[in-house]
């Protein structure tokens, strides 16, 4: 589709959009609680130790797995590392432009780092291989490759769905710490599988994941990290607008609810062997 | 019993390292026009943080492109002194983490400001933590809003901020540095008191819904306990300003 991308909408439109939330319709048909189609697929990046590509209606993300050896962090000497980096490319859309990390860049990883880290996704304890020496370090690098909203979401999918099929190199550490690699590959220590869940404001109706033109009109959005227990494991709240609590608590339950069919999504790929 | 990371951060008698009880805020002191140059300006000491705020404009926008034709443009710079922090001397170059506190704070004060009654203007917001123990982003949008309305920007609320925590399975009001390192998560909350609106709200360590609902609901009763000294500190203020304007005129 190449449907002219603007970056205001025209006032019109946006009344357009903000009274059909009243009357509880969307811009693409769907309901306030519902969640576009999820299509996942791994294997795409033959170099990487993991990798995903998540579509999540026209939004499109690729997410990477990179490990190395390397020392740990002094405050964190008997535990692997993980390094989440997101880059919203001008491939993805005309609205972005190259150059250094902004702070959506910014906030965009550091929340699908959180909502990982919290959970946690990676038993980092188990990625030790000489304590306090040698730990394996997880570069986690998500590049949205198309933008019809929602990038939170479909970034920490397609994360979860790199890590889920990554393969490590196994190693051997001898009693003197000389480490060598194997030709063995083993999955990563998964310990979780946290998905993400957007909800936005528009007016004062709520509605799931949001598209490109929702995110232009809305007042604000909020998203819950939920954990396989329903813990919930981050939160943010982006935009201009505000939430009274109880529309937090209704976000709260929303997400709740459509949790458990996005992380079936990664369970599947779990139990068809790719991890 | 200790938290997931195990250290201690509750005593016998269920009280916090400092002493505080679980729903005890610190001692909050605010002073509003604390700097000549600034159009607004205000001052906080959160336990031992210590934050300076400037708020310059309504101005004319730089770089103009910037500028958007129909509200005001309003820009925040969360910084922390390279000695403000307790461990090693922190790089004066802004961290992701400052980039993204910005963003979030930015957030959180502009539903509080008539933003569309200033078309093509910016309003600089430039935080400055000198000494930091733990809840400084919420710290910086309750002095914020003071600095904001000590410049005379009209707005529908005042904003207010505190975190919710959890050390050892139970809800803290008001982390401090130690028990952010230590415990088992951070929920910074900031509201508008008088509507009762949430501005911000993030999250990370582990929440059940009923903790995620009650939380909202301590940070309402300390928002409205830090409203009223952002008050205090703004009657104070202007109590001040029109007692020299009348000597002026005797």
């Amino acid at each position: 589709m190449s449907e002219r991308v603007y970056t205001v909408v025209p006032a019109p439109r946006r009344e357009a959009i903000r009274s059909m939330a009243k009357r509880g319709e969307r811009v693409d048909g769907r309901k306030p609680e519902e969640y576009r189609e999820v299509k996942l697929e791994v294997g795409v990046a033959g170099n990487a130790d993991g990798s995903a590509k998540v579509a999540l209606g026209h939004t499109k993300v690729i997410a990477g797995v990179k490990v190395s050896l390397g020392q740990p962090f002094p405050d964190a000497p008997n535990a692997g590392v993980q390094v989440v980096h997101a880059e919203l490319i001008p491939l993805a859309s005309p609205i972005f432009e190259p150059g250094p990390p902004d702070e959506n860049d910014v906030e965009l990883a550091r929340v699908i780092d959180r909502g990982l880290r919290s959970a946690p996704a990676l038993k980092l304890e188990n990625l030790v291989v000489v304590p306090g020496k040698q730990v394996w370090r997880v570069f986690i690098d998500i590049y949205p490759i198309d933008h019809d909203g929602n990038f939170i979401d479909a970034s920490g999918l397609a994360a979860m769905g790199a890590l889920l099929s990554a393969k490590i190199p196994k190693v051997l550490v001898t009693p003197d710490g000389v480490i060598t690699r194997t030709e063995e590959k083993v999955p990563l220590p998964v310990a979780d599988i946290p998905v993400f869940v957007t909800i936005a404001k528009i007016g004062d109706v709520l509605v799931v994941d949001p598209c490109y033109e929702e995110e232009l009109v809305m007042d604000a959005r909020i998203t819950f990290a939920l954990t396989k227990d329903n813990y919930v494991c981050a939160i943010q709240k982006g935009g201009r607008g505000s939430f009274t609590p109880e529309e937090i608590e209704r976000a709260l339950d929303m997400a709740l609810n459509i949790a458990p069919r996005l992380r079936a999504v990664l369970e599947n790929l779990r139990q068809a062997g790719g991890a | 019993m200790t938290g997931a990371t195990g250290v201690k951060l509750l005593t016998e008698d269920g009280r916090r390292l400092d002493g505080r009880a679980l729903s005890e805020m610190r001692r909050c002191r605010i002073e509003a026009g604390v700097l000549k140059n600034a159009d607004g300006s205000a001052y906080i000491e959160l336990g031992r943080n210590k934050i300076i705020v400037a708020v310059y404009g309504p101005k004319e926008v730089h770089p103009r492109h910037e500028a958007l034709p129909d509200r005001m443009l309003l820009r925040c710079r969360y910084s922390m002194l390279p000695f403000s922090v307790a461990d090693e001397r922190k790089s004066p170059a802004p961290t992701r983490r400052e980039v993204e506190i910005s963003k979030v704070i930015r957030e959180a004060l502009e539903p509080a400001i008539f933003l569309e009654e200033f078309p093509r203007t910016s309003v600089d917001v430039y935080i400055e933590v000198i000494e930091a123990d733990g809840s400084t982003r919420v710290a910086s949008i309750t002095a914020a809003a003071v600095a904001l309305a000590d410049a005379g920007i009209p707005m529908r609320d005042l904003v207010a901020g505190v975190s919710i925590g959890k050390i050892e399975g139970k809800l803290a009001v008001d982390l401090s540095g130690i028990e952010d390192q230590y415990g088992e998560g951070d929920m910074p909350i900031a509201m508008m008191p008088r509507l009762g609106e949430v501005t911000l709200m993030q999250a990370d360590g582990r929440f059940t819904r009923e903790e995620v609902a009650q939380a909202l609901q301590m940070a309402r009763e300390a928002i409205q306990r830090l409203y009223e000294e952002q008050k205090r500190a703004l009657k104070e203020r202007y109590s001040k300003v029109l007692a020299a304007e009348l000597g002026e005129e005797q």
